[in-house]
């Protein structure tokens, strides 16, 4: 069944740009990514949008969906209110290039600041490790992350405050958390977390776990632990003296 | 005159999936300056899609597996026209290669002594495929990034290369353009390695992304390399099926691998009925061992829905055509069904494949855990592409190119096994980027032509001269229907000579396409530009089509529906001619080395 759909898209650049309205004709099941190539394809061929996989892989295709920060691959056109037309733009938090397309370089600059993992020396003669499923359960949780930055790009401390060159943003203390609860790495990220990621300006709005297309727990599975880990290292009196006595 | 801008490196690669970062660690970690150019962002090319696992001989699981099963059952299942040296050298550095991502940071799932767990796969004997849920893929590319990024190399995120430079016959960069602001950019290097993947966009109905053009054939074929197996295109059985926006979207192998089972309309598991005789010996005789085999009974032998994935495609191409399929064209793939044999099954199934949990929930509006799937075949891999020395990687004509990956031809021979694309990438790219390290070493920079350069320039500008109403999308739109009804799953000789005639006439229209506004993040002006690629590939699978007049693997041709001994005998190569014309000849395979064929007829 085919049906009239009507869209608002945001055009434009980092100069200027405004809401472009097209109307396209749009099938059963289809998402948000599908109507938007439609445009392209038929009505606005120069109409920038990034996508790679259509299946929520690959966390290319993030935009603003009536407001709501989504993968467009996955936003299916039932799920939005029927009758209506509807908002594509893109994220509020990088800059813009073009159109949908927004400049997320930042992200990519940030990891290679994130101390890279370092494995402890192997269990076994032959090189390898082992480690407990249940061990690994929650590292595995980090690592579904397909690097959307929806979680980055709805934090206030980003969004709201541009804090780009102080603060990490959620996805990366996902990563962080990644690699310090990961049993084979022995590095050491839990000062820089304080000092230099400033995982303080995080006030647990929850906003980022909200947007997660993974569902991954990023607040209470990443960010409340790495917090404790801090405050365990820097605030708490008992630890503190214990580690001066014992010298670690 | 056109401006472009000129970086200089020791080795260029071009791709950033599992190939292009395994070559680029390797090449940096020989010591030279190395550049890696991708056409989307970092972390987000075609490897990061793949679900079910990567095939390595670890015996973890079963400690009967050895390299020597691993290769006898990748010669098997490439229907023995692989390059025997590509199979043995993978099955023999796979475990080695997945034994170094665990030291590089990946978090394999775990067997219960701790290791790394493997899973049962089409065409394995053994359960091979270590694999994080069905989401392996993305726990290879992040692996690969991120301890790459540490590495040295410079990445060039969102650029497109669209021809390669040479000096005399000798590689010496590449020519390409930038997403963001379309200028040109050229570079400089001692070797070049193409890691750019597949070519599923020649099809309509496929699991492939928009980057799947064909751009590394077309590239290595227009400097002057060769092009081998290109009929073999792998059609994965188990594609989405509905709704039509998702039509082609993979489902993983994987869920076969867990117990799930296909059936028709008539619930008969159809897959029992037709079990070709090379695999009758090691495929069950009925429901409960194939269910047996599934839960590690190593008495047990597979399920035939666990045959190679040309057989289960024509199978189920098979049932729709008698009128036994699903309500929307395919068959029905069933999980939910292990309810009966397990007491968690729902969480069993969530727990081993979220992806496929979510992807049908959130897509299909379908709960796996309780009501079957609709799947059918979908184009998903190509088996052919460039024609390399088995050990360097290093194309066959152009010195200084090397090709790793999905790009580049010989592993998988007329059929690739589920899992080992993954695998393939690691030890290959692994080896793309030794050899090209060793080749800039031993070589110094060659000469850029600017008179080559202003004409590529010329060339890639054309577009915005011409007439936008020849929209470059229809043209693809036509090309891929066009390769999807005639050189698709089943093929004949009428049709494939039909499509090359379709073929001339889309080239004309495809020289010309325009497209309006200007070069900056321009899509219109970038599928314009990938029609000249997508255009030698369909030309190039069609071609070998024709030429093989039998049934094997991949290619599957009604009217010539049985394998020909005769055609055992050679691959197909693909040249450019002096005249620009496509020439194909015959090149006979290389016979099998005495020790490797006692690994096979042990293997039987
Ligand atoms: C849905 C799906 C599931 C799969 N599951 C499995 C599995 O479970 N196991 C398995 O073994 N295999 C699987 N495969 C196959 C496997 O994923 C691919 O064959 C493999 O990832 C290809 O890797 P690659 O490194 O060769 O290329 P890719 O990962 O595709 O990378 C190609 C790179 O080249 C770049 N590129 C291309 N053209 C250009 C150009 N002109 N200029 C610059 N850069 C360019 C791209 O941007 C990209 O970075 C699956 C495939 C799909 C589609
Ligand atoms: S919980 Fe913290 S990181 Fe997440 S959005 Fe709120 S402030 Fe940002
Ligand atoms: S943590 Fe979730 S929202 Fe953030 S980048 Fe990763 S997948 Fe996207
Ligand atoms: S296109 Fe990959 S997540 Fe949407």
């Amino acid at each position: 069944m085919s049906k009239k759909v009507s869209l608002r898209i945001w055009r434009g650049d980092k100069d200027s740009g405004e809401f472009k309205s097209y109307e396209t004709e749009a099938d059963d099941g289809m998402v948000v990514l599908d109507v938007v190539h439609q445009v392209q394809a038929t009505q606005a061929p120069d109409l920038a949008v990034r996508w790679n996989c259509k299946a929520g892989k690959c966390g290319s295709c993030s935009a603003e969906i009536n407001g709501m920060p989504r993968l467009m691959c996955m936003t299916r056109l039932s799920d939005l209110p029927e009758g209506e037309p509807i908002t594509v733009e893109p994220m509020m938090a990088f800059p813009i290039i073009k159109d949908l397309v927004t400049d997320v370089s930042w992200n990519f600059r940030v990891k290679q600041t994130i101390k890279p993992f370092k494995p402890r020396p192997p269990d076994a003669p032959d090189g390898t490790w082992r480690m407990d499923q249940r061990d690994v359960d929650r590292v595995q949780e980090f690592r579904k992350c397909i690097e959307c930055f929806l979680c980055q790009n709805v934090c206030h401390v980003l969004r709201d405050h541009a804090k780009h060159e102080t603060f990490i943003g959620p996805r990366f203390f996902v990563h962080t958390a990644a690699l310090e609860m990961h049993p084979l790495d022995t590095e050491d990220r839990v000062p820089a977390l304080k000092d230099d990621y400033n995982l303080g300006y995080c006030n647990i709005t929850k906003c980022c776990t909200k947007v997660c297309p993974e569902s991954i727990t990023i607040t209470d599975n990443a960010i409340i632990p790495l917090k404790e880990r801090v405050v365990d290292r820097f605030y708490d009196p008992v630890r503190r003296l214990f580690r001066v006595l014992s010298g670690s | 005159m056109a401006e472009y801008t000129t970086h200089e490196h020791d080795v260029l690669v071009i791709g950033a999936g599992g190939a292009g970062l395994r070559a680029a660690i390797e090449a940096s970690a020989a010591g030279v300056d190395v550049a890696v150019v991708c056409k989307s962002l970092l972390g987000k090319a075609h490897t990061v899609m793949a679900e079910g696992g990567m095939a390595a001989a670890m015996a973890n699981v079963d400690d009967r597996d050895s390299w020597k099963v691993h290769f006898a059952d990748t010669m098997r299942g490439g229907q023995y026209l692989n390059s025997w040296r590509m199979a043995e050298l993978h099955a023999k550095e796979a475990p080695e290669r997945v034994r170094e991502l665990e030291a590089w940071g990946a978090v394999f799932d775990r067997t219960k002594d701790g290791r790394i767990l493997q899973r049962n796969f089409g065409g394995h004997r053994y359960p091979r495929l270590a694999h994080v849920g069905d989401r392996t893929g993305l726990e290879l590319i992040r692996t690969l990034q991120d301890h790459g990024i540490h590495r040295g190399m410079k990445v060039y995120m969102e650029h497109t290369t669209v021809r390669l430079l040479k000096d005399g016959d000798r590689v010496v960069g590449a020519f390409g353009y930038d997403r963001e602001r379309g200028r040109f950019h050229v570079w400089r290097a001692k070797a070049v390695v193409l890691a750019t993947g597949g070519i599923g966009r020649a099809y309509k109905i496929t699991s492939n992304s928009w980057e799947y053009t064909g751009d590394g054939q077309s590239l290595a074929y227009h400097a002057g390399a060769e092009l081998m197996d290109m009929e073999f295109v792998q059609f994965h059985p188990t594609g989405m099926v509905w709704p039509p926006s998702v039509r082609g979207i993979l489902v993983t192998e994987g869920v076969r691998g867990e117990g799930g089972v296909l059936r028709n309309s008539e619930g008969r598991r159809f897959m029992f009925d037709d079990i070709p005789d090379n695999y009758r010996s090691s495929t069950a005789t009925d429901p409960e061992e194939g269910w047996r085999y599934v839960t590690g009974d190593k008495s047990a032998r597979r399920p035939p829905e666990l045959l190679t994935r040309d057989h289960v495609a024509r199978c189920i191409r098979r049932e729709v055509k008698a009128g036994r399929g699903s309500p929307h064209g395919g068959v029905f793939l069933d999980i939910a069904w292990i309810k009966e044999k397990i007491a968690n099954a729902p969480e069993h199934i969530k727990k081993k494949l979220p992806s496929m949990y979510h992807q049908f929930k959130a897509l299909a509006d379908i709960d796996i855990t309780v009501e079957p799937m609709e799947v059918g075949p979908t184009t998903h891999y190509v088996m052919g592409g460039v024609r390399v020395d088995p050990d360097t990687q290093m194309t066959t004509t152009v010195p200084g190119l090397f090709a790793a990956g999905e790009v580049a031809a010989g592993l998988h021979g007329a059929n690739r096994l589920g899992g080992n694309s993954l695998s393939d990438l690691i030890v290959f790219g692994k080896r793309a980027g030794e050899y090209a390290a060793k080749f800039a070493k031993e070589h110094g920079a060659g000469q850029i032509h600017d008179d080559e350069v202003q004409q590529i320039a010329r060339w890639a500008l054309a577009p915005f001269e011409r007439d936008a109403k020849n929209n470059p999308y229809t043209v693809q739109y036509e090309l891929q229907d066009l390769m999807q009804d005639n050189v698709g799953i089943v093929r004949t000789e009428a049709e494939m000579t039909h499509a090359l005639e379709g073929l001339e006439q889309l080239r004309e229209r495809a020289a010309a396409v325009g497209v309006a506004s200007h070069r900056e993040y321009n899509p219109g002006w970038h599928t314009a530009l990938d029609l000249d690629n997508l255009m030698v590939v369909s030309q190039a699978i069609t071609m070998s089509a024709i030429e093989r007049k039998e049934s094997r693997g991949g290619h599957f041709r009604d009217d010539f529906p049985d394998k020909d001994p005769a055609y055992a005998k050679f691959n197909t190569v693909l040249k450019k001619g002096p005249d620009g014309e496509m020439q194909l000849r015959r090149v006979d395979v290389i016979p099998l080395r005495d020790d490797l064929a006692q690994i096979v007829e042990d293997n039987k």
